[in-house]
């Protein structure tokens, strides 16, 4: 569908329409491994994961396997997963601490730092051989904010400090949340997967409109386990709380569904899921984030959410906990998902139990409300292949300042992905008909 | 022909691995059955229900991010949602067939039986055939001649849920 229109975008007829071709053409999905996945800045891992030096992870990143390693001189370096040797994978297990990184195949070795340091019978090699010319292949950027490590496989691509744009204030607000400044990956990786459209998983991490008529079991729990009442609460010392920004393009295709929900927070909100005996340490660490961050920014942490989106795939939803959620195309109709459980470092025993428990209420292939999406967006993609209808509308909202509920977040995601797939810089993040900065385009291809 | 012995001991060790066995043959025909309220019952007030994450089998619930980690009270919300039109992943019920083996007493007492079997779960959904493969821990309390359920962990095999996406069902 090369000539066809991928999106309509006419905010002044009340019109968003995305061209259901995109979540289903073998062909679109090819022009993004070449695009959207090799020109973004993508998510590799946290700096809690590589605590020491040697610590490595092994991860799939747009589709290629990479590790990404604490060197000895301390420094964090992603490596392309490949002997440069003959092709064999170097790094074969998810995780651990290394002092060398053998390939198994010819034993050719690797210090943590990507040099070649050993193989046998150099000599057999001729005189131009050059040890150094054989290093591990890095991939071509490494950056990081806040301790979220993104690579870039383009060397040409703008900064990531510049690339992520407004959501640099949302990341804000999820690594505060920690009073000894440290957040860390808990232990436990949720890999599951979906039989649909990557693009589908965009937009339901940031959609406010499906979650009353999806989750109405997971509504049903909250009610009988005590009320939803903390969504409308004072906060403990009488004030109204913040209600949060509503749906927010961020630029660059990033995106934030800013608002306050009914369930609890374990930092810091408490509600009946919780238990009795958390609340007054609930409330404590609300204050405490109020005395180190000022009432306005301590306020926002404790009691609002966020669905947050960084494009083009990773959604760190501070809600009932803090999911950080990576997902993948396999096949047009088919995505890898990847999910981790963010947390303040200082947190553990009862309180770590805590929270890992409220996210579990709700979050992932097991919980009370995951399932429900991942057959919302299995049914999606079937009901593509019933034909007979061109476009989906995704145009809630487009008329007004948009509210959670809306769809804004997912045509600001839309229209940077239609700039990058048509080559051509999108006009505008929001509705409205000025720009509000000047959009940035991954890469200079 | 030789007599064969039967001490006291290796027949209450057959009673008990043969009670096992039916016990988990009567829970499997009530879950296979969707009678979930029936199966609820089998649990004690202070029971949990757990399923690790595929990256560790062995992975503690307290300080791990596992995929189930249900007390009573959870389980029983669990339990509601799949008897309603509103589990969609479970509307309508998937079929589901369950195969346990490879059962194994590991310790038994007068207040506790504590027992490791392997399971094969089929799910038929949706034109897919998935397949859940893995390790049954349960510690089991006695009750007359059969039990009640304390803990209950499936620790699955594979290496990520793919392509089987959830765990919509019970395990």
């Amino acid at each position: 569908m090369h000539a066809e229109t991928y999106i309509v975008d006419e905010p002044e007829n009340s019109i968003f329409r995305v061209n259901r071709a995109t979540m289903t053409s073998p062909e679109i999905l090819a022009k993004e491994w070449d695009t959207i996945f090799s020109l973004n800045w993508l998510y590799i891992g946290h700096v809690s994961e590589l605590a020491e030096p040697g610590e490595y992870r092994r991860r799939t990143v747009g589709g290629r396997p990479l590790f990404f390693v604490r060197g000895k001189d301390d420094v964090i370096r992603a490596f392309h997963n490949t002997c440069p040797h003959r092709g064999a994978l170097i790094c074969r297990q998810d995780e651990g601490v290394a002092s060398t990184f053998q390939c198994f195949y010819h034993a050719w070795s690797f210090d943590t730092s990507g040099n070649l340091v050993g193989l046998p019978d150099e000599d057999g090699y001729g005189p131009n051989f050059d040890r150094s010319e054989r290093a591990l292949a890095q991939v071509a950027r490494l950056e990081q904010y806040r301790g979220f490590y993104f690579v870039n496989f383009d060397r040409e691509a703008v900064d990531l400090h510049t690339y992520l744009a407004d959501a640099k204030e949302y990341l804000d607000l999820v690594a505060d949340q920690s009073l000894i400044g440290r957040m860390k990956v808990v232990k436990g990786v949720q890999s599951y997967s979906m039989r649909a459209n990557w693009k589908l998983l965009v937009e339901n991490s940031i959609d406010g409109y499906h979650a009353l008529p999806t989750h109405q079991t997971y509504f049903n729990y909250l009610q009988g386990m005590g009320g939803m009442a903390a969504a409308a609460a004072p906060t403990p010392d009488g004030q109204l709380p913040p209600r949060g920004r509503g749906g927010v393009a961020l630029g660059n295709g990033h995106a934030v569904v800013d608002g306050r929900a009914p369930w609890g927070r374990p930092v810091a909100r408490w509600s009946p899921t919780l238990g009795e005996e958390a609340k007054g340490e609930i409330e404590e660490i609300r204050e405490q984030l109020i005395q180190k961050y000022g009432r306005e920014w301590g306020l926002r942490i404790a009691e609002t959410d966020r669905n947050l989106f960084i494009y083009p795939n990773l959604i760190i939803n501070d809600i009932m906990a803090i999911t950080v959620r990576t997902f993948t195309p396999v096949r047009p109709d088919y995505m890898e998902v990847t999910a981790y459980e963010l947390a303040p470092e200082e947190e553990s025993g009862d309180r770590l139990h805590r929270r890992l428990r409220n996210f579990l209420e709700f979050l992932g292939p097991g919980g009370l409300a995951t399932p429900d999406d991942v057959e919302a967006l299995e049914s999606c993609q079937l009901g593509f292949g019933s034909g007979g209808v061109t476009w989906n509308d995704i145009s809630r909202g487009i008329h007004r300042k948009a509210l959670g509920s809306d769809e804004l977040q997912m045509r600001t995601f839309w229209r940077q992905w239609n700039a990058q797939m048509t080559g051509t810089p999108a006009s505008r993040w929001d509705d409205g008909p000025i720009a509000p900065r000047e959009p940035v385009t991954a890469g200079t291809r | 022909m030789t007599t064969l012995e039967r001490t006291d001991t290796e027949l209450s060790r057959l009673l008990m691995q043969r009670r096992v066995e039916e016990f988990f043959y009567f829970e499997a025909d009530l879950l296979d059955a969707w009678r979930l309220d029936e199966w609820l019952a089998l649990f004690t007030d202070d029971a949990t229900y757990v399923v690790p994450s595929t990256d560790d089998p062995s992975a503690d619930p307290a300080d791990s991010l596992v995929l189930i980690d249900d007390d009573r009270e959870r389980l029983h919300w669990r339990v509601e949602r799949l008897k309603s039109r509103h589990a969609h992943r479970e509307y309508p019920w998937s079929r589901t067939r369950r195969f346990i083996s490879n059962v194994r007493v590991v310790s038994a007492s007068e207040d506790e039986v504590v027992v490791r079997a392997s399971f094969i779960v089929y799910r038929f959904r949706a034109g897919h055939a998935d397949q859940f493969i893995g390790r049954y821990r349960y510690r089991l309390e006695p009750a007359g001649d059969s039990f009640r359920i304390r803990a209950r962990r499936a620790e699955l095999d594979q290496e990520r849920l793919s392509p089987n996406g959830a765990v919509s069902m019970i395990l």
